[in-house]
């Protein structure tokens, strides 16, 4: 697997001096399936390469630097437009990693802008971000009040100049979900960053990312996934209170579990993994070398395990029934 | 994949990959004067994937989905009679989607004593087809679909994939190129009408790394009064945003290559009703402007 | 707080790249990458704002010595409306 091949040279860049064309076609189609093609291109800045792999690389580097300066900017737009409100604003994900400069940021793509504010000034937060010229991205009842209802979001989004969506969080995994983290004590113990902004601290910026990978999505783009929380977890001085930390958003479990996971693919090397430990690994390793997610089986398998975690069952049959009903299927 | 080709046009490299033979072969074919080599001798700069539309999709009513680096979600599979059209397509995409090395503008581009006239229009604006027109009378033609202008000269690279001929357009062409040779097979019924390939003329394909400095920029409109109109440099400006797909993504390099683009390169609006027509009203405007 | 005693003022004027088109003005915005296209009086607003945070009032003052304007108050309305589009479009920032 072609992805295999990827997470070794994200952990050892000198191995690319060995690399024949048919291995960079392959690598370089799985790192851009996996969104971590600009990623790959930072880790490997100085390692002598062909010049039709620098070429594609710089493309990906370039594309990088400029989703950042977008993120960051619409960082800045949310700030101005919640500032009169005096509400924390907490970025999340990619534009956090810019914001501060991390090394999780570094070649990352960042899409939508994901901020936490908390539950009780989520209406007035949505108002002031209607009257900024955010508006609805598809006004369906349904979706709507299953949103508001059982998701840790508002329904997202979009500005109506800047065609930039925004995704406002109010805790970080759904009301529904199993695992119940700690919402509030993470705005409580956020890092200011000045100019209205804020992220995590570096404990629950992992716990974040944890909860997202192994605990809400369906593991789709999972390796990216895992990488930042390597680079996050690099971050960490005291290991001991991030596991305080876990405990208290009752993440202990999937908090170790992306440790083991990332200490195997990135880390010194192969750990003697349990079985489940090897499901993720076949799972979050499949992208071939034309960049196609060869096992769509088994990312069924995770999807109905994602719904799962996240919904108690009669709630999910509720929920695909009126799905199916309107002519959606898990895909 | 099972079939796969990696072909270079102009400055880009295309790995493509099919469930299929036939789309493949028809490209080695009609494709043969171009650089062609294999995934394991040259890297790609993108890969293309035709693959079957679902389970079983490879033999059942065979239905190609259009993937790759760069994809729409929500593209609608094509049969496989067509699978020549979608190979083209899925390149046109990465170009579209993921270049960066030159502001892209979709317009066609042909090229005479060392000056590039530049062809900027809607489809069904005539712009493809005065391109393939005027590739067989004198001009070098440059790219039916993509001028790729150059960030740090300003020049204008070629980028000479097949010609995509729509509809009448075919007839058009069979009428002024003696070769049927140079023809691929004829899609009827596709998503776009009837569409028939035409290999570029020799020099267009051999000559297809060399660059030239734009001279004048059309606007051409099929189907009106023959008539031309001076477009001020806003009005340029706006269109050859709106034209291309990458102006943003490449933020400042582009917008700095357009304002000088649209500053020095005259443009003007061609209003014609037949190829005869706009043939003879381009050339007083060559040796106006160009000469 | 009412309008008139908004402080304007802009962020490093590197931020902007300025080309002139047919009479019009290009703004390239390098933190959010967008192009607009703008006319007088614009331009000059966005050359009269600097570091230091200034009223509409006080703006209009320096924008009166170099260029003619009519009406003293319709005038100040005028330059509030651009300064809050600016800063819409965050061309410009208040606080």
């Amino acid at each position: 697997m072609s992805a295999a091949l990827l997470a070794s040279l994200l952990r050892a860049p000198q191995g690319a001096g060995r690399l024949g064309a048919r291995d960079w076609n392959a690598v370089m189609a799985a790192a851009r399936a996996e969104r971590l093609l600009a990623t790959l291109a930072f880790r490997l800045e100085g390692v002598a390469l062909p010049d039709p792999v620098r070429a594609v690389l710089d493309d990906a580097r370039f594309d990088a630097e400029r989703e950042k300066r977008q993120a960051l900017w619409e960082a800045d737009r949310a700030a101005a437009a919640l500032a009169p409100l005096g509400i924390p604003v907490v970025l999340l994900k990619g534009a956090a990693y810019a914001a501060a400069g991390l090394k999780a940021g570094e070649g990352r793509m960042i899409g939508d802008l994901d901020i936490l504010v908390p539950r009780d000034r989520l209406e007035q937060a949505e108002r002031a971000l209607l009257a900024a010229g955010w508006e609805w991205v598809k006004p369906d009842p349904y979706d709507d009040a299953y949103y508001r209802q059982w998701m840790h979001e508002l329904p997202p989004l979009i500005h109506r100049e800047r065609d930039r969506m925004i995704d406002v969080h109010h805790t970080i995994l759904p009301l529904t979900a199993r695992p119940v983290p700690d919402a509030g004590a993470m705005i409580a113990d956020r890092v200011d960053l000045g100019g209205g902004l804020s992220i995590l601290s570096e404990e629950d910026r992992v716990c974040h990312a944890v909860a997202h990978l192994l605990a809400d999505g369906d593991m789709a783009g999972g390796l990216r996934n895992l990488w930042d929380i390597r680079c996050l977890l690099s971050d960490i001085e005291d290991i001991s209170r991030l596991e305080q930390r876990a405990a208290l958003h009752g993440l202990a479990q999937p908090v170790a579990r992306a440790r083991r996971l990332c200490e195997h693919l990135f880390g010194r090397g192969s750990l003697d993994l349990g079985m489940v430990d090897q499901m993720f690994v076949a799972r979050l390793l499949s992208a071939d070398g034309w960049g196609r997610n060869g096992r769509r089986l088994l990312g069924q398998g995770f999807y109905v395990r994602s719904h799962l975690l996240r919904m108690p069952p009669l709630m999910l049959a509720r929920h695909l029934w009126t799905k199916w009903r309107k002519g959606h299927r898990p895909a | 994949m099972r079939h796969h080709l990696l072909l270079a046009i102009g400055p880009a490299r295309f790995r493509i990959g099919s469930a299929w033979r036939g789309p493949i072969d028809a490209l080695r074919r009609l494709y043969a004067a171009y650089p062609q080599s294999s995934q394991d001798d040259a890297v790609a700069d993108f890969t293309v994937r035709l693959e079957p539309a679902g389970i079983g999709r490879r033999w059942w009513r065979p239905s190609v989905r259009i993937a790759g680096d760069h994809h729409l979600p929500d593209a609608v599979p094509m049969a496989l009679r067509h699978g020549l059209l979608a190979a083209e397509m899925g390149m046109n995409l990465q170009m579209a989607l993921g270049w960066r090395r030159h502001l892209l503008i979709h317009a066609s581009s042909v090229e005479k004593d060392g000056k590039v006239l530049v062809m900027a229009g809607e489809s069904g604006s005539g712009k493809s087809t005065l391109a393939a027109l005027l590739g067989e009378r004198g001009w070098r033609l440059m790219g039916d679909e993509f001028a790729l202008l150059d960030f740090a000269t300003g020049a204008i690279h070629p980028f000479p994939r097949l010609v995509s001929l729509k509809n009448q357009a075919i007839d058009v062409m069979r009428r002024e190129v003696d070769d049927a040779a140079r023809f691929g097979p004829l899609m009827a019924a596709t998503p776009k009408g009837d569409i028939a390939h035409l290999i570029p003329a020799a020099e267009a394909v051999s000559r297809m790394s060399e660059a030239a400095p734009p001279a004048l920029l059309l606007f051409p409109r099929y189907g009106h009064a023959p008539d031309i109109r001076a477009v001020g440099e806003g009005e340029a400006f706006m269109h050859l945003t709106q034209a291309s797909t990458n102006y943003v993504a490449c933020g400042e390099a582009a917008f700095t290559a357009l304002h000088r683009f649209v500053t020095t390169v005259p443009s003007i609006a061609l209003d014609f009703s037949s190829g005869d027509e706009a043939d003879r009203m381009i050339g007083r405007l060559w040796r106006e402007y160009a000469g | 707080m009412t309008q008139a005693e908004r402080l304007y003022y802009r962020d490093d004027p590197d931020e902007m790249l300025l080309r002139p088109l047919d009479g019009l003005t290009l703004i390239y915005h390098r933190p959010s990458g967008i192009t607009h296209i703008v006319d007088s009086p614009v331009p000059e607003i966005l050359a009269a704002l600097s570091h230091e945070p200034l009223p509409a009032r006080l703006l209009l003052e320096s924008l009166s010595a170099d260029y003619d304007l009519e009406g003293e108050g319709e005038a100040l309305d005028n330059l509030a409306a651009h300064l809050e589009e600016l800063c819409a479009l965050g061309l410009a920032r208040a606080r």
